[in-house]
């Protein structure tokens, strides 16, 4: 136990009749970047708000940093850092004088406080901008500053929820090199939530697939790809300017062909068994006059193992997700297949 | 969690929230103007005492002269050498009752008085000449002023005719004619030296409110403005007691609320030549008083209300019958007895009414216990549900 930064057992908050995190037990290993990863109400952020004591659990326990997260919450509190999906800021006052309440907050010595605002500041090359009023900031400048606000304490532990949301892609970019160097520099233990596939991916050793206020998949991002493709199976997607129905169905009744998603009028992803599939699909194909524009041979991706394990796509826009026109047959690819 | 550590944090907070305030230009400027204007509404819409001035009214003259003799040319006479003194009529000459009525109701006078035909036939047959004041139904306020002033008027003029014709009669002099038509007369004195002045009567009150607007206003806001932000959180998340966050954020507001209390203090006294009476040091005293009895009441709406929007929305419903019934604006022993019953229960009208016993009237300790008392009474208890209520709100 004593390599786990965080362990929950049988977590669970409810708002009423409806239950956000359901009996969820894990555990975040020290100075490892943990993902907590799926759709907007799958109950992320609830769950790090028990994490961080800003709710109390309805049932089960957490341990956070070696504390209970209900009885010893005060010194739960001196181990994290949370950077919430709304910055914790006050817009009109400058970079300095927000970091300062803060670790004023914490209890720090003026004199150990001012010299690490400095060096926090440098840390996201801010010094320039530490006696600017953050409202004056672009929005990724203030996140920089939100995310150093929340290591004024030195943390062991920081929560990240949706920390790159609303930003542009070169902020996202800089905010994910932030992270990861305040992770190689500081051993900084890590609890990130995001919608983003490709963020946890990127970010994350390890994943906590959430999708209705349970985890459904916890793995590392390889781990969780490869449970899904199986040992054989490939996948592969092909762009057919002619697509049609006879040509899918040509498909569809191959032997070797395990499912077969259409994701927009000319692309259509097929995941087929055997060594010899490629050449049987792209035959069939042919025979049934399509033209072969492009193919790929897909690594499945973190979005295929969401699609896979709950069945839906991570984002509520469903519309123009990929519709299974197969369920696949046994050891194969199949969408709406749910895993314990 | 020490004491001192709360305090230290609480300082923090209400170090930041005032610099925050402190960053907006127009919010400075709008923290003078506004217990500025409330002075000025207060001090001038409202009626200040009974007096008016120039106001229009009709005078018809219609007594018939009986063998060269016209008492009522005389009277009306005085009567326009009184009001030129006093300037609180402008009398225009009218025809008779409807012509009056006409002039009432374009709106051309407000009254009208009427000598009759048969006045001076009447007085010199030994009757009493009779007068008719007429009044303006659709204003009762001027009507009931001008109501009085002239019957007094008239009743000095008349007393005036009454001394003349005792001296003359039975050769009495001025002081003992006086003496035998009004056997007493009425000195009015204060216990404080000065003239009763409105704005002395309101200011007291208006420091006590404006303390608790900030309070009951400032306050709900502060709290669930942060809680929508997410920046509540940030401090939630720290080591810090829930109660450091709400002692500093009422820190803010006091502090707030007594820079306008003392700015309502300094233009009273410069520019409503308001005079006080009493101990500063005792309105300080009860200033934080009263910041302690609405303290509670302010935590409790912020427990209650968990969007900004509702907590506006609570304070403005709780805010006006408060204002309006505490006797800030009007004395609370002139409102019917049921509103008086619910005034006791309004913490605002012992604030009110002990500011106005120490600034006014230079009332000491002891003659401010009682609402001392109730004031704490108050404090204690609804801090004591208000407590529980804001614990169970933080924790959701």
């Amino acid at each position: 136990m004593s390599d786990m930064a965080i362990s929950t057992n049988n977590l669970t908050k409810k708002f009423g009749d409806f239950t956000a995190v359901d009996h969820v037990s894990f555990g975040v290993k020290k100075a490892e970047i943990f993902g907590l990863l799926g759709p907007n109400g799958a109950g992320k952020s609830t769950a790090i708000r028990m994490l961080s004591t800003l709710s109390i659990p309805t049932e089960g326990s957490a341990t956070v940093a070696g504390f209970d997260v209900q009885k010893e919450d005060g010194k739960v509190r001196e181990h994290i850092g949370l950077v919430s999906e709304k910055m914790i800021m006050y817009d009109e006052l400058t970079a300095r004088e927000n970091l300062k309440l803060f670790g004023n907050l914490y209890d720090i010595p003026s004199d150990v406080l001012a010299k690490r605002i400095d060096k926090l500041l440098s840390f996201v090359r801010m010094e320039k901008w530490a006696d600017h009023r953050i409202d004056t900031f672009s929005t990724g400048m203030k996140q920089r500053i939100n995310v150093i606000r929340a290591l004024v304490n030195q943390p062991e532990i920081l929560f990240l929820d949706e920390p790159t949301l609303g930003l542009d892609p070169q902020s996202t970019a800089e905010i994910r090199e932030l992270i990861r160097r305040i992770n190689i520099e500081n051993n900084t233990t890590m609890v990130l939530t995001t919608h983003m596939m490709g963020e946890a991916d990127m970010l994350c050793n390890r994943i906590g697939i959430m999708d209705h206020g349970k985890i459904v998949a916890l793995d590392t991002s390889a781990n969780l790809k490869r449970s899904i493709s199986g040992n054989d199976a490939t996948l592969f997607e092909f762009e057919i300017p002619n697509l049609d129905t006879s040509i899918l169905s040509s498909v569809e009744s191959l032997k070797s062909v395990s499912s077969v998603v259409r994701h927009d009028a000319t692309h259509i992803k097929v995941s087929s068994v055997g060594n010899d599939s490629f050449d049987t699909l792209v035959d069939a194909l042919r025979k049934n006059g399509a033209q072969i524009r492009t193919v790929k041979n897909l690594e499945p991706t973190l979005e295929d193992v969401f699609l896979h394990i709950t069945g839906h796509e991570v984002r509520e826009e469903a519309s123009k997700a990929p519709e299974p026109v197969r369920r696949g047959g046994p050891g194969g690819w199949r969408p709406n297949r749910r895993v314990r | 969690m020490g004491v001192r550590r709360v305090l230290r944090h609480s300082a923090w907070i209400c170090w930041k929230d005032l610099l925050e305030f402190s960053r907006s230009k127009l919010r400075l400027v709008m923290l003078v103007l506004m217990p500025l204007f409330m002075m000025m509404m207060v001090g001038f819409i409202f009626p200040t005492g009974s007096t008016i001035s120039h106001t229009p009214v009709a005078l018809a003259n219609q007594d018939v002269a009986v063998n060269g003799i016209s008492l009522g040319g005389d009277l009306v006479s005085n009567l326009t050498d009184a009001n030129n003194k006093t300037g609180m009529m402008d009398l225009r000459v009218a025809a008779g009752f409807d012509d009056i009525k006409t002039m009432i109701q374009d709106g051309k006078v407000s009254g009208g008085v009427i000598v009759p035909p048969n006045f001076t036939a009447d007085m010199l047959a030994g009757r009493q000449g009779y007068i008719t004041l007429m009044t303006d139904q659709s204003n009762p306020q001027t009507s009931a002023m001008i109501q009085s002033v002239l019957t007094k008027l008239i009743e000095q003029l008349g007393s005036r005719v009454a001394e003349d014709n005792l001296n003359q009669t039975y050769n009495v002099s001025g002081l003992e004619a006086k003496a035998v038509l009004m056997p007493y007369s009425v000195q009015i004195r204060g216990i404080v030296p000065g003239n009763p002045n409105y704005f002395e009567f309101v200011a007291p009150g208006i420091m006590a409110m404006v303390v608790m607007m900030s309070l009951m206003t400032g306050l709900p806001h502060a709290i669930s403005y942060e809680k929508d932000m997410g920046t509540l959180d940030g401090m939630l998340v720290a080591p810090t007691s829930r109660w450091a966050i709400i002692l500093g954020k009422v820190l803010a507001q006091s502090t707030r609320g007594m820079i306008q209390g003392f700015i309502i203090l300094l233009m009273a006294v410069l520019l409503f030549g308001v005079v006080i009476h009493g101990s500063i040091l005792l309105v300080i005293l009860l200033i934080l008083l009263t910041v302690f009895s609405f303290v509670g009441l302010g935590i409790l709406i912020t427990s209650f209300a968990d969007k900004e929007e509702t907590a506006t929305m609570v304070m403005m419903t709780l805010m006006f019958p408060m204002m309006f019934l505490s006797g800030v604006f009007f004395p609370v022993q002139q409102m019917p007895s049921y509103m008086q019953t619910l005034a006791g229960f309004l913490p605002l009208t012992y604030a009110a009414s002990a500011m106005r016993k120490v600034m006014v009237l230079g009332a000491g300790v002891q003659a401010i216990t009682p609402e001392i008392i109730i004031l704490a009474v108050f404090g204690i208890v609804l801090l004591t549900v208000a407590v529980p209520m804001f614990k169970r709100a933080m924790n959701r």
